[in-house]
């Protein structure tokens, strides 16, 4: 079973609340430099799933272990500072600051640690910072809105600068809650672009998507989540074939 | 333009501290061109603009910063009790104190947000100033206040073999800092408070502040520790109350409890809110605003509003003079609520909002070549 290649390893991980069994018995491997999706119904616990991951949620019982860190029990910071970026269903973003501000922030984060007294020192003076946010910007294609209120973004555009705003601190895991949600076909396709250049670049990805042409595109491999259990999960030729799926999800749709 | 700090930066400091300096010119057809309120104008001024750095910037609103202001002048008058008259190390001294103060207290408030915050903070400047009237009597002198006295030690003053005849008073290298060099003492550190506080909000840390304000779960998810953030700023804030509460000090050596009760606490953050919370001078101008008003109409008297009055008909003149006698003298608080009211309603940005709008109706108004490409300033 113990694959070398494995950098996350969900084990055994249900999450209650109260009476709801939002997961139950998660046992999720993701290997290094793939792209894993995770689909499911409405309500199925896949956003859960990655409360777990990233230290917002504390599972009932089970564990996660990424890169041979447990991360049940860590501070969500520090589960960051590990390589782990996150980007929210809801986007979760400085709504008061200029997009230039919010994509250098996490930048800040992962030059100089979970906390710097750099109180002297001008902002102004961060140009290799700043260079950086700007090429990231450019590369989501957001650059033109660089000055733009965050808060005053469509939600689309906010999604691409949540992802600017993650990808700037080359995580080694990124976790994506529906990337594309609100987003016109058009942008849909560059964000899917963008992602596959990602990945030639060796980053690990989860994905949670709706949109199947999306997973399509990007998925190495799929779990389906249904009810908070994983119903099926291997290539996607494999996860599209299987019957339980067709009925539990698909529908028949596809 | 330098890396230092940016063309625009450096135009607002010199033009605040031209105007500051400038003061006792620019005041004096106002009638508060005398060195006595123009202290106070500098004291609050400095207060204000360290409260902003965590209420403006890190948006955790503080309840209980009076404390730290009394505990900085009670440091303050120790200083002058104890080591020497000289105002400097008595500065020195306070700033230490209320920032070790601050550190304890913050480390305690910040370990919750939003009102349970603000509750803390004021629960703990009450304790602070029931303490000051009670268990801590030897240190604070009780309902009397510190205040010097010719038998206190002055050990440094002492060893300096120097002596004085009659009340003594705070100097700054053997000049007594009574009226105006008062004024420019004070003016000084608000000039100093001022130029520190601008280079905190254009630094990444003030940037890490403006963001625990925006959006505090973002940052912890991008990697950041926030409360180191929170409390640096709570103790930051709180060196600046105990510097005003020290330079209160300096101008009129007495220390009293009641600068410590939750009337001055709330004060400081209508002065923050008047001018406009999280810009760099609103606060300034709600804290000069405030002792303004505060010395004008607290002064006014029913006579003096008769006089005023008096071009009206008899009848409706002492009607009149009834009506606004509430709002003047002790009663000027009522109208500080008024004016408070008013500006949180219709101008929830306060001064600074008001500065902005008008200048965007001038800028409209004007040469239609000007228009103005300005993709909303992000702050
Ligand atoms: N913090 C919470 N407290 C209580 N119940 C919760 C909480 N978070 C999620 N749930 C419940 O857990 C279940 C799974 O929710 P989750 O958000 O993980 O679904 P999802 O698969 O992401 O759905 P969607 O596709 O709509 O985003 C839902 O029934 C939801 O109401
Ligand atoms: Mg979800």
């Amino acid at each position: 079973m113990a694959n070398s290649n494995v950098v996350l390893h969900v084990a055994d991980v249900h999450k209650r609340f109260g009476g709801l069994h939002a997961l139950a018995d998660i046992d999720l491997q993701v290997e290094e430099g793939k792209t894993h999706a995770i689909i499911g119904p409405n309500g199925a616990g896949k956003s859960t799933l990655l409360n777990v991951i990233i230290g917002k949620l504390a599972p009932t019982s089970g564990q996660v272990v990424f890169d041979g860190n447990m991360l049940t029990g860590r501070k969500p910071y520090q589960i960051n500072q590990l390589g782990i970026a996150r980007v929210f269903q809801t986007p979760e973003i400085f709504a008061d600051l200029s997009v230039l501000h919010n994509v250098m922030i996490p930048a800040f984060a992962k030059r100089d640690g979970t906390f710097t007294l750099n109180m002297l020192r001008s902002l102004d003076s961060e140009t290799t910072i700043r260079q950086e946010a700007e090429h990231m910007l450019e590369d989501v294609g957001m650059l033109n809105r660089r000055d733009m209120h965050a808060g005053s973004l469509s939600r689309g555009d906010k999604r691409r600068m949540e992802l600017a705003m993650c990808l700037i601190q080359h995580p080694r895991l990124l976790l994506l809650d529906e990337p594309t949600a609100g987003m016109s076909r058009h942008d849909t396709n560059t964000t899917i672009e963008l992602l596959k250049k990602i990945k030639e670049r060796g980053m690990t990805k989860v994905i949670i998507e709706h949109d199947m042409h999306v997973v399509f595109s990007l998925a190495d491999k799929i779990s389906v989540l249904a009810q908070g259990r994983i119903i099926a999960d291997g290539s996607p030729d494999e996860v599209r074939g299987n019957p339980k799926v067709q009925e539990a999800y698909l529908g028949g749709a596809h | 333009m330098t890396n230092f700090m940016s063309r625009n930066d450096l135009l607002l400091f010199l033009g605040f501290a031209v105007v500051v300096l400038a003061m006792p010119i620019w005041l004096t057809p106002f009638g508060a061109g005398y060195p006595d309120l123009l202290q106070r104008f500098m004291i609050f001024g400095i207060f204000a603009v360290g409260f902003n750095i965590l209420f403006g910037l890190t948006g955790y609103l503080s309840f209980g910063h009076a404390a730290f202001f009394g505990v900085g002048s009670y440091a303050a008058v120790w200083s002058f009790k104890l080591l020497t008259l000289d105002a400097i190390p008595a500065m020195i001294f306070a700033v230490i104190i209320s920032g070790l103060f601050a550190l304890v207290i913050g480390f305690l408030s910040l370990r919750r947000s939003g009102i349970y915050f603000s509750i803390l903070t004021l629960a703990f400047a009450q304790m602070s100033y029931n303490l000051a009237y009670s268990v801590l009597t030897p240190i604070t002198n009780g309902e009397t206040g510190l205040q010097l006295t010719l038998n206190d030690p002055r050990v440094l003053d002492a060893a300096l073999g120097q002596t004085f005849v009659g009340q003594p008073v705070p100097t700054l290298l053997g000049q007594q800092l009574g009226g105006y060099a008062g004024f420019y003492f004070c003016a000084g550190f608000l000039i100093l408070s001022f130029f520190f506080a601008q280079r905190v909000a254009g630094s990444p840390f003030g940037m890490m502040l403006k963001s625990i304000k925006s959006n505090q779960t973002r940052m912890q998810f991008t990697g950041f520790n926030t409360r180191p953030y929170a409390l640096s700023a709570f103790v930051i804030s709180g060196m600046y109350a105990g510097l005003a509460g020290a330079l209160l000090a300096v101008t009129d050596p007495l220390a009293g409890a009641e600068r410590m009760q939750w009337t001055a606490s709330g004060e400081v953050v209508l002065m923050t809110i008047l001018g406009g919370v999280g810009t760099l001078v609103g606060p300034v101008i709600g804290a000069w605003i405030i002792k303004y008003f505060e010395n004008i109409l607290s002064a006014l008297n029913d006579n003096i509003l008769a006089q005023f009055w008096s071009f009206l008909p008899e009848g409706v003149a002492d009607v009149v003079v009834k009506v606004t006698s509430k709002f003047v003298g002790d009663g000027w608080h009522l109208t500080l609520g008024l004016v408070f009211v008013i500006i949180v309603i219709f101008l929830p940005g306060g001064i600074m909002e008001g500065v902005r709008r008008l200048t965007a109706v001038a800028r409209r108004s004007g040469p239609p070549g000007a228009k103005s490409h300005q993709p909303q300033p992000a702050e």
